[in-house]
């Protein structure tokens, strides 16, 4: 595992020895600004909290974590470099992880350079800061959802626009499975059972849970095997197409 | 050791490499050499374990590729084909990378470094990113990648492939010396690199090995071994003179080249032809600019085993 953590600082250098680090980091900063005091109305709602703040996240998230995810293992496939990397001492777990890591812990980079929000908020009233804290947890969580979904798709195709397309397409299903319309179509011919399954797989579902400030372990549990999972998937997919 | 047994890649209705097997021992410098697509990347990177073959095993110093990839991998350095790298770091952190996964300690690490940085005039180019850099340089990083922990198995695909003639040389110069105790594959459709620097060469073909000798051997195969070629002053004296020559008993037929300057005459059954030739020469009293012995050549053989152009 000590592979992880060289693959972990390689990955993460790459990240900031391009622009795209820091093209990203504005523009999610940018963003996530916007969404929270115009159309989150922040301080027309007249309430210290940062609810029209992380409200947004999951939407902020469906398009620019695709952005991160696409480039992991198609542009190593594109650039060739993907043989040098596994035909080095490095199991795919470990490549796989590493990599993953590197993108999430510049994701979280990116998030945890929102403090000023949260030093405004502070500023203005008396916030649950515990329940922000929670809410931070929470998206930082469904960040590593989707970048595990994305990571997977990377490694499907040598195309990163495909990779893009197929991690919004599938991370925008994951969202809004859980929205009442969505269930709908099922609560009338599936077993209640189903429509419960279906509604937990919910990333907006288990991020509001968190985001209240209640930190469930179940919600916890719910962030981990999505990961997992996704992360397993990608491991398979580019032990079994690593070399196309 | 390398050993490779029965190893075969099909892709969908493509046969890549079709049972193929050989073995490589330290000391030997192996040329692969092939077409285009004839299957020489796909062996390596399945000798590599980038590839998993669809039947045969391939086994690096014990170690099978496919079972025990970490142990594999870890004897072996290997430059892919087009030596490929992440662009966007410099040779220096590149290198930092690969020593770091290669599990080199911190003086040893020191001392490789400056070692292939020396070997491969990486001096300059250090804290440029790699994408910058020229193909030459770029192929150097590669190799310097592919020496760094010094391995026992060294896998080659085109190691001079966008060299300018002196780096090629060099980089010869550079396979040359760790040729004793390690095993070497390369692969190149570079003729002369084989007799430079290899000790065997194995011929592939469709994914098939159509020959496996040494490089001499090889050349022997070729109908200009031992044959004599001669220039002569006054190239009006060449039709007489290959008269007399295509009449000596040792002598199975003659040739002239393309401009008509260059007379070669083919011995019969491997007999030598070059005392005849030059007793000839002296008794006609020709004015001889050139007459030499040839050792055969490759290149011909090469298109003859591989059956001419695919």
């Amino acid at each position: 595992m000590r592979n992880v953590g060289i693959v972990f600082r390689r990955e993460l250098a790459s990240y900031f020895a391009t622009p795209v680090a820091y093209v990203f980091i504005v523009i999610f900063l940018l963003l996530a600004g916007w969404f929270t005091f115009y159309l989150g109305n922040f301080y027309g709602r007249g309430q210290a909290d940062l609810l029209p703040f992380f409200n947004f996240h999951p939407w902020l998230y469906l398009f620019l974590v695709p952005a991160i995810s696409m480039r992991l293992w198609a542009e190593e496939r594109k650039s060739g470099s993907i043989e040098l990397l596994m035909t080095l001492p490095v199991t795919t777990l470990e490549a796989v992880l590493g990599k993953f890591l590197a993108a999430w812990c510049f994701t979280l980079i990116a998030l945890a350079l929102t403090f000023p929000v949260w030093i405004t908020v502070n500023y203005l009233g008396d916030p649950d800061n515990g329940a922000i804290l929670a809410a931070y947890l929470g998206s930082a969580l469904m960040a590593g959802g989707f970048l595990a979904i994305g990571a997977c798709f990377s490694a499907a195709t040598r195309n990163q626009v495909i990779a893009f397309i197929l991690t919004v397409v599938v991370c925008f299903l994951f969202l809004l499975i859980g929205i009442p319309q969505v269930l709908g179509t099922f609560s009338g011919w599936a077993p209640q059972a189903l429509v419960d399954a279906i509604a937990s797989l919910s990333f907006l579902t288990h991020f509001a849970d968190i985001s209240k400030g209640v930190i469930d372990l179940r919600d916890l549990v719910f962030f981990a095997l999505v990961i997992g999972f996704w992360l397993a998937a990608n491991t398979i997919v580019l032990d079994w197409k690593k070399a196309d | 050791m390398i050993e490779i047994n029965q190893l075969k890649k099909v892709y969908g209705s493509l046969v890549a490499v079709d049972g193929v097997s050989f073995t490589v021992s330290p000391g030997e410098v192996l040329g692969f050499l092939g077409p285009n697509g004839a299957g020489k990347s796909t062996t390596m990177k399945m000798i590599t374990g980038f590839v998993s073959p669809t039947s045969g095993s391939a086994r690096v110093c014990g170690f099978d590729v496919d079972e025990a990839p970490i142990e594999a991998k870890r004897r072996i350095g290997y430059l892919p084909e087009g030596a490929p790298g992440y662009g966007e770091m410099t040779p220096r952190r590149f290198l930092d990378f690969i020593a770091a996964v290669r599990g080199l300690e911190p003086a040893r690490k020191r001392e490789r470094l400056d070692a292939v940085i020396a070997e491969l005039h990486l001096g300059p180019v250090l804290d440029q990113s790699i994408e910058t850099l020229s193909k030459g340089f770029r192929r150097r990083v590669g190799l310097a990648q592919a020496i760094l922990h010094d391995p026992q198995v060294l896998i080659l695909d085109e190691p001079t492939d966008g060299l300018d003639p002196n780096q090629k040389h060099e980089v010869r110069a550079l396979i040359n010396s760790m040729a004793q105790d390690k095993i070497i594959v390369i692969s190149t459709h570079i003729l002369e690199e084989v007799e430079a620097v290899c000790s065997r060469a194995i011929i592939i073909a469709d994914g098939r090995i159509v020959a496996d000798d040494t490089p001499q051997a090889l050349e022997a195969r070729s109908r200009f071994h031992n044959a004599v070629s001669l220039r002569l002053a006054d190239p009006s004296r060449l039709g007489p003179a290959r008269a007399a020559i295509a009449a000596l008993p040792q002598v199975a037929g003659t040739e002239l080249d393309a401009a008509g300057e260059r007379l070669t005459a083919f011995p019969k059954d491997g007999a030598l032809v070059l005392p005849a030739v030059s007793e000839l020469a002296a008794r006609e009293r020709w004015e001889v600019l050139e007459l030499h012995l040839e050792s055969g050549r490759l290149d011909e053989v090469f298109r003859d085993i591989t059956g001419g152009i695919h």
